[in-house]
């Protein structure tokens, strides 16, 4: 196989390798590539382009979902610099933030044993809030500074913060639903 | 078959040569089958005229003959344990899985992965009934368009898991059909919808058949179809309103203890109340059941809404869930589409038009859309339609996860992940020299294992003997556009592939539905040797067709001895098509796919970078 599948997720949808994305391009690109690529472009195709297909559409699909998401696109582009973000193995954090986490995991934790679908929800936007902030710490610690080593600390705490949010979304959906 | 000739926008391939697709919307209590015409998708009606197949096999004698449709229909309370009906909520499931099967006429025996049915003509898996449906409808559309079909698109509730994707797709390929695709319900709906409306917008499809609800949320941007969510319960639709009315009747008119022809035509009556009670404010009810007692009652729409205000309450649970997981508020819906024939219930387009704030979209004929979408899919896949002016991005709908430590699951791909997906997975040994190890895949939700659907159970074997947690094996699960899944492994080590046994849970293998094919074309007269050979020379002639064409548009991205490897293959194609023989044809024609893999990987890459820059001038 050609560049196709060696090219980085940034230069599949011609977009510049940054973590300030405009969404609405990287929506609009991905939408342009993926009408190409997609099985169903094959469905009536010899079996090599079919598998082709399958295997392009997957990793632009990929690509996007990379792309897409904050977290993802910070982790992905401290992978491409060389950086390892060490998320499993480096555990440790400012006291402060350890602090703060306790806090929430307390308020995810009362409003689930209270069946509080309303504090959960509230705890969720927050948390979603301060997710942000910490997002735009990211763009300029990638973008401004290429300061790798804060942005890699900034993923271990986005990291964090994201498996909260997750917990007061199930928590929201078992009460629900 | 016909290669690369999709992605040349202006490169018209033998117009002349149209190939027969139909959409068949295989419903629970109705099926479909439509086509393109002229650039208009019509549905095909049988020869007296009617649009609707009921989905009811009769099992006629021990032969296996079989009455399919309103005859078969016609005949249900008199022999309700030799006719299925709603076969659809069968497929895929085991006899645990169903909780109704003490009300139902059936001798349920339940079978590895799937129930099945006695009838006098055998033990009948739902496949093989669903198969019988499928097959009435291929030769209905076969008479009709005067020629054999190229292939099919069939709907599926978007909530189908694998099992019930799997089994669905292995009736098709029992029934004769070639599969191009198979296509939620919504999503089809939202395409017959969307594509003859112009809109843009997130739009809400709410599903509501005999059996099934789905329902999925969507957004529209120029021509490309976006599910952002789906939802829905398999077990749920106008049946449990029928269930509802019967419990009704009996509880009214004091009966207990009904024989099961008793209780099939209480339930027909049911239905027709509850039908009846769609115009009317009040409907009667009478019935003469065997043993010389007659019920005669009399319902008002009103107490038909109170005794299944708790059921539509339930329809709304999936609409709250997929939007939650869409991220869309309710007033951000632009409209919603009702599909199915219990939508046309006044109190379901109330709860649903209150819960959304706007009066629902019934303007489409809920009975027709669901194929008239699969039918202008079916035409784009088979290649009739040169112009790719709108794309189809569909989800996985239920969550795939592995079995870990203590009966749990564990995620590997997300619900609503866009289509096609794959994530790989490490895992090691834990034995010193262990040379195979076991892993078992399963769909849902839920943390225990258990309280998720089985799919596959996969044996790892020739995995090389190492110290424990030295080797490093990653199994790859790839979902494809049909939504069922593919499993392969490697031991990134020493890059051994290990072999999988696939044992699944649920569907048949490919051993049994040839056998079951090669039964039921016993006493068919076709020579199958002769349809072979046809069948692979029209595949390798449309194959190397579309290789000139590619040829033509993009000889230029290939080496000349690149281009002489793709010529020496087109060529010994057409001399295995002059010897006649099954086998040199299909050889030749894999050789020339092989052939052209890198031929097609570039033509890919270029048509990717055009879209690309037709896109930045277009921004600018
Ligand atoms: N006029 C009507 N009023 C109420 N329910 C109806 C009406 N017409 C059809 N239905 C119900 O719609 C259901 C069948 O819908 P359909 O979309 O054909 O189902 P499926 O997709 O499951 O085959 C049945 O439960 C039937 O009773
Ligand atoms: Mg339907």
């Amino acid at each position: 196989m050609n560049a196709d599948f060696n090219q980085d997720h940034f230069a599949l949808f011609g977009l510049p390798r940054r973590f300030r994305l405009d969404d609405a391009a990287l929506d609009t690109a991905y939408r342009k590539v993926a009408s190409e690529v997609h099985p169903d472009r094959y469905a009536h195709a010899g079996d090599a382009e079919k598998r082709l297909a399958l295997m392009m559409a997957t990793r632009v699909n990929e690509a996007y979902r990379t792309l897409r998401a904050p977290l993802a696109r910070a982790r992905y582009l401290l992978s491409l610099a060389g950086v390892d973000t060490q998320e499993e193995t480096n555990t440790s954090m400012p006291p402060d933030f350890l602090m703060a986490q306790m806090e929430w995991r307390e308020a995810v934790g009362d409003a689930r044993a209270a069946r509080d679908v309303g504090a959960l929800e509230e705890v969720s936007a927050n948390l979603a809030r301060e997710r942000r902030g910490y997002e735009a710490e990211l763009a300029e610690a990638l973008d401004d500074r290429s300061d790798t080593v804060t942005a890699a600390l900034l993923v271990r705490k986005l990291r964090f913060l994201e498996k909260l949010e997750q917990e007061a979304g199930d928590a929201i959906e078992a009460l629900l639903f | 078959m016909a290669l690369l000739q999709i992605a040349e926008p202006g490169l018209s391939a033998a117009p002349h040569q149209h190939r027969l697709a139909v959409g068949i919307d295989l419903g629970t209590t109705n099926s479909l089958v439509a086509t393109v015409r002229s650039g208009t998708a019509t549905v095909l009606p049988d020869t007296q005229g009617r649009s609707l197949l009921p989905s009811v096999v009769r099992y006629l004698d021990a032969g296996g003959s079989v009455s399919v449709g309103y005859d078969a229909q016609a005949e249900q309370s008199r022999d309700p344990a030799n006719t299925v009906v709603s076969v659809k909520r069968f497929m895929g499931r085991g006899l645990a899985d169903l909780s109704d099967t003490a009300t139902q006429p059936y001798r349920f025996v339940d079978a590895p992965g799937m129930v099945q049915l006695v009838t006098r003509a055998g033990v009948k898996s739902p496949v093989e009934v669903s198969a019988e449906i499928l097959r009435t409808l291929k030769a209905r559309a076969e008479e009709s368009l005067g020629g054999e079909l190229t292939g099919a698109v069939i709907t599926v509730p978007a909530y189908f898991d694998d099992a019930q994707r799997q089994a669905t797709k292995d009736a098709a390929r029992l029934a004769g059909l070639n599969v191009l695709r198979l296509l939620n319900e919504p999503t089809a709906a939202a395409i017959a919808y969307g594509l003859d409306n112009g809109v843009e917008g997130v739009y809400v499809v709410y599903d509501l058949g005999g059996g099934t609800l789905d329902v999925s949320v969507l957004r529209l941007t120029r021509g490309v179809f976006e599910v952002l969510s789906t939802s829905g319960d398999s077990a749920l639709g106008g049946d449990d309103f029928d269930h509802r009315v019967y419990c009704w009747i009996l509880q009214e008119a004091g009966l207990s203890g009904i024989s099961p022809q008793d209780s099939r035509l209480l339930l027909t009556r049911a239905r027709e109340a509850k039908e009846a009670l769609t115009e009317h404010g009040e409907t009667r009810i009478t019935v003469l059941l065997s043993d010389g007692q007659a019920v005669d009652l009399s319902m008002t729409q009103a107490t038909l809404h109170d005794i299944t205000r708790t059921l539509v309450e339930k329809t709304l649970m999936p609409v709250r869930k997929a939007l939650r997981d869409a991220r869309i508020r309710p007033e951000e819906v632009k409209g919603v589409v009702m599909v199915g024939g219990a939508t046309r219930m006044p109190h379901v387009q109330k709860a649903v038009g209150d819960f959304f704030g706007q009066t629902p979209l019934t303007n489409l004929d809920p009975d027709k859309v669901v194929a008239l979408g699969a039918a202008i899919q079916a035409n784009v896949l088979a290649g009739n339609k040169q112009t790719d002016d709108w794309l189809l991005l569909d989800v996985i709908p239920l969550s795939l996860g592995i079995e870990t430590m203590g009966g749990l699951t564990e995620k590997i791909i997300p619900r609503n992940s866009t289509l096609p997906i794959a994530r790989a997975q490490d895992f090691t040994t834990f034995k010193d020299g262990q040379t195979a190890m076991s892993i078992h895949v399963v769909q849902g939700e839920r943390e225990l294992v258990n309280d998720c659907r089985s799919l596959a159970r996969f044996v790892l074997s020739g995995i090389p003997p190492m110290v424990a947690g030295a080797a490093r094996i990653r199994i790859t699960f790839q979902v494809d556009a049909d939504g069922l899944l593919s499993v392969s492994a490697r031991e990134q080590g020493s890059g051994v592939e290990a072999s999988i046994a696939v044992k699944p849970s649920y569907g048949l293998t490919d051993d049994e539905i040839s056998r079951m094919l090669t039964d039921s074309l016993a006493h068919v007269t076709t020579d199958i040797e002769a349809r072979k050979l046809r069948e692979a020379i029209v595949d390798a002639e449309s194959l190397a067709e579309a290789t000139r064409n590619a040829l033509t548009s993009d000889g230029d991205l290939l080496a000349p001895e690149e281009r002489q490897q793709v010529e020496t293959a087109l060529a010994a194609v057409a001399t295995a098509i002059a010897r006649q023989e099954t086998r040199a044809v299909n050889e030749a024609s894999a050789a020339l796919n092989r052939a052209t893999e890198t031929f097609a990987a570039r033509r890919m890459d270029r048509n990717v970078q055009r879209a690309l820059k037709g896109q930045n001038i277009g921004n600018l």
